[in-house]
């Protein structure tokens, strides 16, 4: 506010000012005492209930924002990464090698038809590629291309119930991750078989991995091995962690 | 004794939705600061980390315990808190200022040749302030930061949502470059903070008129400031 004031200086109440001024100082020193003392709040009780509070309204926000019609961007080809970024909280020696003679992938929850699937017949259903960019929670990312069944096919295929909010994923390695069902049901959600038109490797979640380009990295779980149709919050394993569950991009 | 009076102040006024606009803005600013610190340190753009003292997240052991991470879940956590903060003091701040005339009557008109005449004067410590008055770098500078925290909350939607909002993310270059964008005016409203900050220890009755709402000085243009004994006897 710039303005001049004509203010009769008998009345000018200089007191209030002064006492205001020590206030101030005393205010000031205080902040920075906290500051040097490293007082950062962010392991209390009361800080993570604020963000378990903060991320239930961000999951709610996210799926208001969520379309089950807006594509993520696909990109051509040629700027799809050959040598895929490996990520795990372990070492790729320690990823577990699933035998496809042995696999079953098991089905469980608001399913019609429960029946086991064989890799075999998982990969004889029809298919199809997409490049699409991998965002990582961390910040980096990837454009990888990968090939595989349209998870919303599979579902109507196994005769789930696709009222119902989340589908559940258990993994080889004991992992297990969640996702909301028009997620599920989003045309680019897959269940990929194949990276950079290869086999999927053992490292990258043998024999397949969700592929979900409309959220973050981590939602996108490997080595599956079972998958259920539920209406509780089945929670995943970095959700569970202090994570964001909904991690929509 | 003729001499004129009442005299004439310069006055620093600011309305309380501007002082609680602008304090928490500061408190988001800092939050989102020190988490966007620390969730770069997980994934580095360029080739250095920031000092953990100056990030925020939480202690990295127990994080390590907690959340499997050294303090990433706390800090994006923050971000994620923070950035509402952000947005919705920022947006009061903004309707406030261009509501109330504030924007236009006192950083109005800026012109790049005053802003570089009071640079100059500035960096040679020859610009005199005055309570509520702004100078051209003064007013340059505050729009640049309302321009840069417009700028990193856009950035930031566009590496938030960038499936959602793919549109904003394709007007930032695409992911990558969206995500370097928003480092970059991360470093803009630093550097203004730490301007800003300098000149309110050079000059502090303008600490005063944020906390408190106004303070003022007898304006310089005017005869010595008279006596209480003179102001008596009138």
């Amino acid at each position: 506010m710039s303005e001049q004031e004509r203010i009769d200086p008998v009345k000018r109440p200089a007191l209030a000012d002064f006492d205001r001024r020590k206030l101030l100082r005393g205010g000031m020193s205080l902040g920075a005492l906290t500051l040097l003392t490293g007082c950062d709040i962010s392991d209390s009780d009361a800080v993570q209930k604020m963000f378990a509070y903060v991320s239930r309204w961000n999951n709610f926000v996210q799926a208001e924002l969520f379309s089950g019609s807006t594509l993520a961007p696909e990109y051509p080809e040629r700027l799809a990464v050959k040598d895929f970024r490996y990520n795990a909280w372990y070492q790729p020696p320690l990823a577990p090698v699933l035998d496809p003679k042995d696999f079953k992938l098991e089905l469980s929850g608001l399913i019609e038809t429960k029946t086991p699937w064989t890799v075999d017949r998982l990969r004889a259903l029809p298919q199809k590629s997409q490049v699409t960019r991998h965002v990582c929670v961390e910040g980096w990312s990837m454009i990888g291309k990968w090939t595989g069944v349209p998870f919303r096919s599979f579902l109507e295929r196994i005769g789930a119930d696709t009222t119902a909010r989340y589908v559940g994923f258990a993994c080889a390695d004991g992992y297990y991750e969640s996702m909301d069902m028009p997620t599920a049901l989003h045309p680019q959600t897959i269940m990929a078989f194949e990276l950079s038109d290869q086999t999927l490797p053992t490292k990258y979640g043998f024999p397949f991995k969700m592929r979900v380009p409309t959220k973050l990295g981590f939602k996108n779980p490997k080595w599956v091995t079972a998958i259920y149709v539920t209406n509780r919050m089945p929670g995943g394993f970095w959700a569970d962690r202090g994570y964001n569950w909904f991690s929509g991009i | 004794m003729k001499r004129p009076h009442p005299i004439k102040y310069d006055v620093q006024r600011h309305p309380a939705l501007v002082r609680l606009s602008h304090w928490l803005q500061a408190l988001a600013i800092f939050v989102m600061i020190g988490s966007g610190w620390r969730i770069y340190n997980s994934a580095p753009i360029f080739n250095f980390r920031f000092p953990i003292w100056a990030t925020l997240g939480g202690d990295p052991p127990l994080s390590k315990v907690a959340h499997m991470d050294p303090g990433v879940a706390n800090a994006l956590n923050w971000h994620f808190t923070g950035m509402w903060l952000l947005a919705l003091s920022y947006l009061v701040f903004l309707l406030h200022g261009l509501a109330s005339g504030h924007f236009w009557q006192d950083l109005l008109p800026v012109r790049p040749k005053q802003i570089w005449r009071d640079a100059i004067a500035a960096l040679t410590f020859r610009l005199d302030h005055r309570l509520g008055v702004y100078n051209a770098v003064q007013k340059a500078l505050y729009w640049a930061v309302l321009f840069a925290i417009l700028m990193m909350i856009a950035t930031g939607l566009s590496i938030w949502k960038p499936v959602q909002l793919h549109w904003l993310t394709w007007v930032f270059g695409g992911y990558p470059t969206a995500r370097v964008l928003h480092f970059f005016f991360m470093g803009c409203i630093v550097a203004f903070t730490v301007v800003h900050v300098a000149l309110v220890v050079l000059v502090p009755k303008t600490m005063i008129a944020m906390v408190f709402g106004s303070v003022r000085e007898p304006a310089p243009d005017q005869a010595a400031e008279p006596t209480p004994e003179v102001l008596a006897g009138e």
